[in-house]
């Protein structure tokens, strides 16, 4: 039997809403199965199960916001005798069970058009229950802070801004420049292109995600977490794909193990993630997951971008736009079409020297797009 | 089709891309990625789904004739003809 969780979508992530369940008790699920939906400040997500099993009881009903870490429903092992009140429709669910946070329905109600945490809250009801009367002091002490005009925008603006922060006040940044000769690569890819269908076509951006991820296989201290004051350098190659949304902001998903993959299963993927990005269904393994981060602003006519961690990541490689620039080979000076790749890394994690090596690999390996 | 029917078709599919976009508003001689600021993965998407709807078989050296409401719709024309 294992519990599953509301997980934690990043470092700034305190609680959920669960939305809906979108797998019944006594289903079979498998690790990787999406089976609810939660609205977090990034947006509606949606939540995989780490473990194969049969969906046993719920126990938070939708429309509940809890903590991270609290216990959504139990996944029985196959086979295994399921616990009591599996399954059964009907089965009256204990409310302590339910959720951790005992709050009456027309407390949640009030709560949830006011846009007020109920986590936050202290109830003066039965057993610490709260009350209508504990929402509206709440929302008396707050009057501008959380009203009903808090959209889903502010609290996507205050979660970046709470990831920024802290990223900012612990890490030690430093920022490390190349110019990338681009010329080899472009040129590769528009032979490429023009063999393929319009819908096949692949984008210069999985090539950087490739040489990334390739550099990374080279380069590890780039490439996991900083945690309890030391690295934790990770097995898997996640590039986390800065993504801009329609209505401001960015989210960062994961391209999951990007070193196995070829440029067309990362360009269906890059597709795939951007649409669903900018729709609002990611699922939770795509924001919890990635390694390393990479943002190309070059679309918005930037030469050079120098990206912000995103805790408890180590580093984060940004690219700028392609520039016509120059190279000399056999003292001819060429025109050489370029790009600017920049690395921001944590200076707890790794050293300039290692940066350089980094930003040299991915420059070298994309000399050879063929390769990658 | 007629000017008007690819121009039509052409919102369309724009509004498909930048659903937050007043179409009807936009410049038709103004480059469409400044005015709905759209990236390179929603420009592909757009040149995508042009290509579906006009079986146009746009090559990707020609993308650049393809950065106006009023270019788009020259373009398609031409092809329809051919």
């Amino acid at each position: 039997m294992a519990e599953f969780r509301m997980p934690s979508l990043g470092a700034d992530m305190t609680a959920g809403t669960l939305i809906r369940w979108l797998k019944e008790p006594g289903e079979k699920v498998e690790r990787g199965d999406i089976i609810a939906e939660v609205d977090t400040d990034k947006g509606v997500i949606e939540i995989e199960v780490f473990t194969d099993g049969v969906l046993g009881r719920q126990l938070v009903e939708p429309g509940t916001k809890v903590p991270v870490g609290t216990s959504l429903a139990i996944i029985n092992g196959e086979g295994e005798a399921p616990s009591a009140g599996t399954a059964s429709s009907g089965v009256k669910k204990e409310p302590e069970e339910r959720t951790r946070v005992l709050a009456s329905p027309s407390a949640r109600k009030l709560a949830d058009k006011l846009g007020i945490d109920i986590v936050d809250l202290e109830g003066s009801g039965p057993g610490g229950r709260i009350q209508r009367e504990d929402v509206e002091r709440a929302a008396a002490r707050s009057p501008e802070k959380e009203t009903a005009e808090t959209t889903s925008e502010d609290r996507f603006r205050r979660a970046i801004a709470a990831a920024m922060e802290r990223s900012k006040r612990e890490i030690p940044h430093y920022y490390l420049s190349t110019t990338v000769p681009f010329e080899n690569a472009l040129s590769w890819l528009e032979r490429e292109n023009s063999a393929r269908p319009v819908r096949e076509r692949l984008l210069h951006n999985v090539l950087l995600v490739k040489a990334v991820a390739l550099a990374v296989k080279e380069l590890p201290e780039f490439n996991g977490f900083w945690t309890g004051g030391r690295l934790e350098i990770s097995e898997r190659i996640n590039i986390g794909f800065a993504i801009s949304m329609r209505q401001g902001g960015l989210a960062a998903p994961a391209i999951h193990d990007a070193e196995t993959k070829s440029l067309s299963e990362l360009m269906e993927e890059l597709r795939d993630l951007v649409a669903r990005a900018r729709s609002g269904t990611l699922r939770s393994s795509e924001l919890s997951d990635p390694t390393i981060t990479l943002t190309n602003l070059g679309d918005q006519g930037v030469e050079t971008a120098f990206g912000i961690i995103y805790p408890p990541q180590v580093a984060l490689v940004a690219f700028g736009r392609i520039f016509e620039g120059v190279s000399f080979e056999d003292g001819m000076v060429r025109p050489c079409r370029s790009i600017n790749a920049t690395l921001s890394a944590d200076h707890r994690a790794s050293d300039g020297h290692r940066g350089g090596l980094f930003l040299a690999a991915i420059s070298r390996l994309l000399q050879t797009p063929e390769d990658l | 089709m007629t000017r008007e029917e690819i121009k039509a078709r052409v919102l369309d599919i724009l509004a498909g891309i930048a659903p937050e976009a007043e179409t009807e508003l936009l410049d038709p001689e103004t480059d469409l990625r400044e005015q709905l600021d759209i990236d390179s993965m929603d420009y592909l998407n757009f040149v995508i789904a042009l290509d579906d709807e006009f079986n146009a078989g746009i090559p990707e050296k020609d993308y650049t004739k393809f950065t106006t409401i009023d270019s788009c719709v020259r373009q398609l024309e031409t092809l329809g003809r051919s």
